[in-house]
């Protein structure tokens, strides 16, 4: 679907590495040039035209988040780096005060990097303990397995929403009605879901949600932290300084600003936020379930075809996302990638970023294939082709 | 220059059938791993040194068919070899690394990567055995 709006579809690249990052299409990439060209300023600061302009973008950029995701306020919505920054600031900002010795963490061994070490390390430096949610037999979380690890120490349950390599989609809001009964707090990693599938916070009920701009055809080094306004008022601003005090005399006399400005301290990356804004509303205008039922469709239409291939085994024949993760029998992830790279189709070898979970499904690297709404079968023919022949990977992987 | 055939073959070969593949316990050989940041190759190297000689090696782990291979092929070359000689073969194989001249006579059958400087992405790949055996002989020097 709409592959005219992206400029990268003329380089010839078939590109399958959605998870990682997404292509831009031509409005974001038009809005953040005229942020560039036409009206360049600092945000908060309007004493003149295209300043109060660049104020006005960021602030309906985070208007645009608010409603895409349907939080309460836009107070809720700050903008960060990225999912990884936002899951950091929600546990050294947040937890970090609310954790103690003893207390449990929740999350499974198919989360990210960044939803596994800053627990870790909080962990490590409260002497609270990381608890792992066992997983079902297609390596899913389940609200039953997770009630054989929660105790009346379990203080936090911190998943993603789709995992990233194999992209099951958690039930999250059953998982929140449960844990708000014993109260347990709530994080979602929606890194992989956000840009997929429709988002409601008020409706799963989480206490927070970290997703990131260029999953989701926005530009880099944009996230959003959503929390639940009493909960977000509660985080320790990591970073001090210009745009989030409200006055200050003395060392005892420092008065910072009302959410969410207290926590975007210097600066804020203003082309990333606006370049969000636009990403978000193009999504909109085709559809969030729409995009869905697609990737869906193309999901099983990829599974399928690669069923037929007998040296090819799948890792998730069953998944709720666009991402198929795949090993070819006895040649190495990485060999795989760099030999399709040779016939410009772009795949992600390796144990991307989920590091433990290869105690659970027994295979430490594999190929992942990503796939977004401007893909086609067309596409996934051709890398099923390329695929087939077991012998001509060997011969040009060189 | 190797003609280009001989040298997939020669990789090809080390790579389904690598040499001295196998985990050591003895404690006597100094165990590196040695991976890369942004491939996953993850290699394990167990080095034993006999005053200044190697006098042996075995590696294990989970790489690309590049990498593996350059670590059975520097294996094959390295036993045997003196601490002197393997920091002359050193020096020789990065030259041939980064595309510069090289003593073909003395890296062997090492001489298939002559054209990697030209495939960026598997420059690291090829490297790995090397700097796994640098951080040994690191280890060996510092420990006597």
């Amino acid at each position: 679907m709409n592959r005219e709006d992206f400029p990268m579809m003329k380089s010839g690249y078939i590109y399958l590495d959605n998870g990682a990052t997404t292509w831009k299409p031509q409005v974001v990439i038009d809005k953040i040039n005229d942020y560039y060209t036409k009206f360049t300023a600092n945000a908060h600061r309007g004493d003149y035209d295209i300043s109060l302009k660049v104020d006005n973008e960021y602030e309906n950029a985070r208007d645009i988040v608010k409603e895409f995701i349907n939080a309460k306020t836009r107070q809720e919505i700050v903008f960060t780096s990225g999912t990884t920054d936002s899951l950091n600031l929600i546990v050294e900002g947040f937890f970090k005060d609310n954790i103690e010795a003893l207390d449990e963490i929740i999350i499974a061994e198919s989360e990210h990097a960044s939803n596994v070490l800053p627990w870790f390390r909080l962990a490590k430096s409260c002497g609270a303990v990381v608890k792992f949610c066992p997983l079902d037999e297609n390596h899913y979380v389940t609200l039953s397995n997770l009630k054989k690890v929660i105790t009346p120490r379990t203080k936090v349950i911190s998943l993603a929403m789709i995992t990233n390599v194999i992209g099951d989609l958690r039930p999250i809001k059953e998982i929140c009605e449960y844990a708000h009964q014993h109260n347990i707090f709530v994080v979602v990693d929606g890194a992989q879901s956000v840009a997929h599938i429709k988002t409601d916070v008020q409706d799963l009920d989480c206490d927070f949600l970290a997703f990131s701009g260029h999953k989701m055809c926005g530009p880099t080094g944009i996230g959003v932290l959503y929390g639940k306004y009493e909960l977000l008022d509660d985080i320790e601003p990591k970073n001090l300084g210009g745009g989030m005090n409200e006055s200050f005399d003395n060392i005892d006399e420092v008065y910072l600003k009302p959410l969410p400005t207290r926590l975007e301290a210097g600066t804020p990356n203003i082309a990333g936020a606006i370049g969000l804004g636009a990403a978000i509303e193009y999504l909109q205008t085709i559809g969030m379930d729409k995009i869905t039922a697609y990737e869906q469709e193309l999901r099983r239409y990829l599974i399928r075809k690669l069923e037929e291939i007998p040296h090819i085994k799948i890792i998730n024949i069953e998944s709720d996302s666009g991402i198929v993760a795949f090993n070819v029998d006895g040649i190495f992830a990485q060999d795989v990638a760099v030999y399709l790279n040779k016939y410009k189709v772009c795949v992600r070898a390796g144990n991307h970023c989920a590091k433990i979970l290869k105690n659970e499904v027994g295979v430490k690297n594999s190929v992942r294939v990503s796939i977004y709404f401007y893909n086609t079968t067309q596409e996934l023919d051709k890398l099923v082709e390329l695929l087939k022949d077991k012998n001509k990977i060997l011969n040009e992987m060189l | 220059m190797l003609d280009a055939n001989l040298r997939k073959e020669i990789i090809m070969e080390h790579y389904l059938n690598p040499l001295n593949r196998q985990t050591i316990e003895d404690k006597n050989y100094i165990k590196v791993n040695t991976n890369s940041e942004t491939c996953i190759d993850n290699i394990d190297l167990y080095v034993l040194f006999d005053k200044d000689t190697i006098k042996d090696i075995y590696f294990n782990g989970e790489a690309c068919a590049i990498s593996t291979s350059a670590t059975s092929i520097m294996i094959k070359l390295l036993k045997g070899k003196t601490i002197k000689e393997a920091k002359e073969l050193i020096d020789e194989y990065y030259k041939m690394i980064k595309g510069e001249e090289h003593n073909e006579e003395l890296l062997e059958e090492a001489c298939c990567y002559e054209d990697i400087y030209k495939q960026e992405n598997r420059i690291g790949c090829a490297t790995i055995p090397w700097r796994g055996l640098m951080k040994a002989l690191d280890e060996y020097e510092n420990r006597k």
